[in-house]
C-alpha cells in the first residue's frame, strides 16, 4: 500500500503549485495577456494533471495486479512451507539421482506375458475372432452362473445388459451397453480378470466370442455378428460421449473456498431422515460370543487324518472358494456346497442346476469316491466334458489328496 | 449381559443411571476393587513370549473390522470397515484397517515377488523384492480412503455407525521408495502428457492409469506400514501409495508399471470409480479426495454411557489437497459452530488429523456435526450442497457433513437434518 501513496504525493504537489501561481496572477491586475498566458498555463497544467492522473491510475492498477500476484506467491510459499514440513519422519531423498543399476532387463517373453492391457485405440489387442453363437455357449458355461443366461445379473452380481437411457433416472442401470465407454475395456477385463475364480484361463477367441455375445445381449449387434481384431475399432460404444473430465475445480471449489458462517447460520433445524427407520445396519454385538454351532467339527472318526494334511487341503481350497462353500452354514453359490461331498451322489442336489453329464451321473447313481474325485480334480473337463466348473485342474496330486482330506473333515456336518 | 448386545440395550431405552454404575463407586461404600487384594496383585501374570506376536487384549474383542453383507455379492470381491468409532489418535493399526479386494487377498511370498517396469522406457527392468529395499527410502504418514466411503448415504441417512458410514479409511506410516526413482532407473519418458499404468498381481489384475506429474510428485512404492511388513490384505509384500487420491489407485501386490502415452481406461476407471451426475453424464478421473471429517465419538456405536458432565467429542479430519487447518463443530445441527482443538502437526500433509471439543453435557439433545477446512480454504460441504451439484447417483466422493443425533439418554443415531 505504501507504494500506492508514494505515487500520488508528487501528482498532488504539482497541481497545488500550479493553482497557487494562477491565483497570484489573477489578483495582481496585470495585463490581459498576462492573464491569458497564465490561463494557458493553467490549461496546460490541468491537462498535465489529467495525464499524470491517468498514468497514476494505470500504475495503481498495475500495483493492484502485483499485489494479487504477491499474495499468490505468498500462498505458494505457504504451500511449499507446508510441504517442507511434511518431512516429519524422514528427510526426502534427493530429486536427481544417478542410476543405481538395480534390476535386470525384462525379457521379451516376460513382457509379452504380463503386458496384455488393451488400449481404447485397439493397441495391445491380439489377433483372433469369435461370433455371437459361440459366445452364447461360452457365456452360458463360464459367465451365466453369476451374470445370468441373458447377462441380466444374478443376486448382487453385475448386470451386463440393458439399462439404456437410465443414467439420469433415480436408479441408473450401468451396464456394458448403457454405460461402458470403450469396447477395449470389456475385452481387456474379461481377458485378464474373468471368469471370477478362474482368471486368465480363457483363450483369445473365447474372449472375442464372449464380447460379441455381450454386445448381442445389449441389442447392439445382430446374431450373425462376428467380432475380430479386424473390425474391433469400427465399433463405437453407446455411452462414449457420456463422460467429462473431473471439473470440481471449476464447478465446486470456488463455491466452497469461502470463510464459513459461525453463528446464527440457520433459524431452525429439523431431522428429516433417520437411519434406524431403514434398519439395514449389520448387528454389531459388543460382546462377541462363540457359538457352539460355529465351532468346526474335525473328524470323520472312522478315518484318521493327519491335521497337517488337512491344513494343506485348506490351503488348496482357496482355489475353490470363489465358487464353493464348505462348513456349517455352507450353501450353494456358483457351485454346490461341498459338505459331506465324499460319499454323496454325483450331481445329487435337486436345488442346484448341474450340467447334463453330472445330471446323467446322478441318474446312474454314481457316487463321489476317492477315485472319481481325484480324476475330476486332475482335469475336470476330461472327466465331465460339459461341467460348468471353470477350474482347469490341480497340477499336483498331493494337493488333490490334501483337498480330499480337508473335504472329509467336513464329512459329519448335519444338513 | 451375555445375550444382550449394546444395540439391544440402546433400543430398549438406555437408562443413564445404568451407565453410571460402571466406573463410579457409590459414596460411602468402600470399593472392593481397592479394599480387597485382587488376584492380579497376588499371583503372577504371563511370562514373556506368552504371545510372541501380541494381539489386542480380549476385552477389546469388539474393536474389529466389519462388513455390510448386502453391499456386495461375495466377500471375496468386497469391502469391510475400520472401527473408527473405537479408535483414537491418528494411526490405524494394520489389524483393523479396512480391506477392499476385487479377487481376494492373495498369498505372495517375497521370494516370488517381481516388479516389472516397461513401456516408454530406455530399458524395461524387472526388480526382485530385495532390490526394492536397496533404493533410498522415505517414511510418510498418509490416509487411504476408498472413493466409495460414505457412498451409501447419498440418498439419505442409511447406516447407523461411524464404522459403516466412514470406515473405508485408514492412516498409516509407510516406508517405501519414491516412484520417481524407479522411473529414473528405467530411463522413462517423463513428459507430463504421459501416464503410468499400474497393476496388481492378483486375479482381478486391478489396474489404474496415473498421470506422470502425480507419479513424479509423491507416489511411493511401499513395503512397510506402521514399522512392520504390510499385511497380506493390504498388498504384501509391495503396494503403491498415491497420497490424497482414491484408494482404488493404491494398487496392492504391485507387479507392473507401464509408461504409456494415454490412459488405459481400464474397468476400474470407466465402469467403476466414475461419478454419475444428475443429468446422466459421468465425471471421470475424479482422483482427489476432498476435505472431510467425522465425529467418531459419540457416534451410534459409541454412545454416551457415562451420564452428565464432562464429555469428550472426538473425531477425524483429512484432505487430499493437503493439510487440515481447522475443524468446526456444531451441537445444534449447523446453526452455530465452535472451533475444535487440533494438533499443529499430526502427520504429513494428506494424513488424518485428530480433533477434540471438550464440553459439559447436561443431557440435552444434540445434533452433532463437524466441518473440516483444508489449507486451500476449502470448507467441507453439506450433503445438500453436494446434491445440488451432483444429484444422488454419484456413488463415489461423498464428503458431506455428517449429523449424529444425541438423545437425552446418550444414545446416538445417524440422521439427516434440514
Amino acid at each position: 500500500m505504501s507504494k500506492f501513496l508514494n505515487l500520488f504525493a508528487p501528482i498532488f504537489g504539482c497541481a497545488t503549485l500550479v493553482l497557487g501561481i494562477a491565483y497570484g496572477v489573477a489578483t495582481n491586475f496585470f495585463a490581459n495577456s498576462k492573464i491569458q498566458t497564465a490561463e494557458q498555463k493553467i490549461q496546460f497544467a490541468k491537462a498535465d494533471s489529467v495525464r499524470l492522473k491517468e498514468t497514476a491510475d494505470m500504475t495503481s492498477n498495475r500495483v493492484a495486479e502485483l499485489e494479487i500476484k504477491v499474495s499468490e506467491l505468498e500462498g505458494q510459499i505457504n504451500i511449499t512451507r507446508a510441504q517442507t514440513a511434511d518431512e516429519i519422519v524422514t528427510e526426502r531423498t534427493p530429486r536427481h539421482l544417478e542410476k543405481f543399476n538395480l534390476g535386470r532387463e525384462a525379457l521379451a517373453e516376460e513382457i509379452a506375458a504380463w503386458d496384455v492391457d488393451v488400449l481404447p485405440d485397439g493397441r495391445g489387442l491380439p489377433h483372433g475372432r469369435g461370433n455371437v453363437i459361440t459366445g452364447e455357449q461360452e457365456f452360458s458355461e463360464h459367465c451365466a452362473s453369476c451374470h445370468g443366461e441373458f447377462a441380466e445379473g444374478i443376486d448382487n452380481w453385475p448386470v451386463l445388459a440393458g439399462g439404456f437411457d437410465t443414467l439420469a433416472d433415480r436408479d441408473p442401470v450401468k451396464t456394458v451397453g448403457s454405460y461402458w465407454p470403450y469396447l477395449s475395456t470389456v475385452w481387456d477385463y474379461i481377458h485378464r480378470s474373468m471368469p471370477f475364480g478362474a482368471a486368465q484361463t480363457l483363450s483369445t477367441d473365447q474372449v472375442y466370442s464372449m464380447v460379441a455375445y455381450i454386445l448381442y445381449s445389449n441389442d447392439l449387434v445382430d446374431e450373425d455378428f462376428e467380432l475380430s481384431h479386424e473390425n474391433f475399432n469400427e465399433f463405437g460404444m453407446y455411452n462414449v460421449n457420456g463422460f467429462i473430465i473431473d471439473d470440481r475445480s471449476e464447478s465446486e471449489y470456488p463455491l466452497w473456498r469461502k470463510e464459513p458462517c459461525m453463528i446464527h447460520c440457520k433459524d431452525q433445524v429439523e431431522i428429516t431422515m433417520r437411519a434406524t427407520v431403514l434398519d439395514v445396519t449389520p448387528q454389531t454385538d459388543t460382546f462377541i460370543e462363540i457359538d457352539e454351532k460355529n465351532v468346526r467339527k474335525i473328524g470323520d472318526s472312522t478315518i484318521n487324518i493327519n491335521p497337517e494334511i488337512i491344513a494343506d487341503g485348506e490351503n488348496a481350497f482357496r482355489k475353490c472358494r470363489a465358487c464353493h462353500q464348505i462348513g456349517v452354514g455352507a450353501s450353494h453359490k456358483i457351485g454346490p456346497h461341498l459338505n459331506n461331498i465324499l460319499g454323496r451322489t454325483i450331481g445329487g442336489f435337486d436345488d442346484f442346476k448341474y450340467s447334463s453329464d453330472l445330471r446323467a451321473a446322478a441318474e446312474g447313481g454314481r457316487i463321489w469316491d476317492n477315485e472319481s474325485m481325484i480324476a475330476f480334480l486332475t482335469k475336470p473337463k476330461d472327466y465331465f466334458k460339459n461341467t460348468k466348473m471353470a477350474f482347469v485342474g490341480f497340477k499336483q496330486q498331493e494337493e488333490i489328496e490334501a483337498l480330499i482330506a480337508y473335504m472329509r473333515s467336513y464329512g459329519t456336518i448335519l444338513e | 449381559m451375555s445375550n444382550t448386545t449394546r444395540r439391544d440395550l440402546l433400543k430398549g431405552g438406555l437408562a443413564v443411571t445404568a451407565g453410571l454404575a460402571a466406573g463410579k463407586s457409590s459414596a460411602g461404600i468402600p470399593d472392593p476393587l481397592i479394599t480387597q487384594v485382587q488376584d492380579w496383585a497376588t499371583y503372577t501374570g504371563d511370562g514373556v513370549d506368552a504371545t510372541p506376536y501380541g494381539m489386542p487384549v480380549e476385552y477389546e474383542s469388539d474393536v474389529i473390522r466389519r462388513n455390510v453383507p448386502w453391499l456386495t455379492a461375495d466377500s471375496i470381491s468386497s469391502i469391510n470397515f475400520t472401527p473408527v468409532h473405537a479408535l483414537d489418535g491418528t494411526i490405524t493399526p494394520q489389524g483393523c484397517a479396512f480391506e477392499r479386494h476385487h479377487s481376494g487377498a492373495i498369498d505372495l511370498p517375497k521370494e516370488a515377488y517381481r516388479l516389472m517396469i516397461n513401456g516408454l522406457v530406455d530399458t524395461p527392468l524387472v526388480f526382485t523384492y530385495d532390490e526394492i529395499e536397496r533404493f533410498p527410502r522415505e517414511n510418510h504418514i498418509y490416509f487411504c480412503e476408498c472413493a466409495a466411503n460414505t457412498g451409501m448415504e447419498w440418498a439419505g441417512a442409511q447406516l447407523n455407525g461411524a464404522q459403516f458410514t466412514h470406515g473405508m479409511i485408514h492412516n498409516m506410516e509407510y516406508t517405501g521408495v519414491p516412484l520417481r526413482m524407479f522411473l529414473n532407473e528405467v530411463g522413462a519418458d517423463l513428459s507430463s502428457q504421459n501416464w503410468i499404468y499400474v497393476e496388481g498381481a492378483d486375479a482381478s489384475s486391478n489396474g489404474r492409469s496415473i498421470p506422470m506429474d502425480k507419479a513424479l510428485d509423491d507416489c511411493l512404492v511401499a513395503f512397510k506400514a506402521n514399522g512392520e511388513a504390510l499385511r497380506k490384505e493390504h498388498g504384501y509384500p509391495v503396494r503403491l501409495i498415491v497420497p490424497g487420491w482414491e484408494g482404488n489407485m493404491w494398487v496392492k501386490w504391485l507387479r507392473r508399471i507401464e509408461v504409456i502415452d494415454m490412459p488405459v481406461e481400464s474397468r476400474e476407471e470407466t465402469s467403476k470409480y466414475t461419478d454419475v451426475l444428475e443429468d446422466g453424464v459421468a465425471r471421470k478421473w475424479t482422483w482427489v479426495m476432498d476435505a472431510k471429517s467425522i465425529i467418531t465419538s459419540p457416534s451410534p456405536q459409541s454412545p454416551i454411557l457415562h451420564g452428565h458432565g464432562p464429555l469428550v467429542i472426538s473425531g477425524l479430519a483429512w484432505s487430499g489437497h493437503g493439510k487440515i487447518v481447522r475443524v468446526d463443530i456444531s451441537q445444534d445441527g449447523g446453526m452455530n459452530w465452535k472451533i475444535a482443538r487440533l494438533g499443529k502437526q499430526q502427520g504429513d500433509s494428506k494424513a488424518l488429523t485428530r480433533f477434540y471439543l471438550d464440553i459439559e453435557w447436561n443431557g440435552d439433545q444434540m445434533l452433532l456435526q463437524s466441518r473440516a477446512i483444508d489449507e486451500t480454504g476449502y470448507v467441507q460441504p453439506t450433503k445438500e450442497q453436494l446434491r445440488q451439484i451432483r444429484g444422488e447417483n454419484s456413488v463415489y466422493h461423498n464428503n458431506c457433513i455428517q449429523t449424529w443425533h444425541i438423545s437425552e439418554n446418550g444414545s446416538v443415531e445417524n440422521v439427516e437434518v434440514s
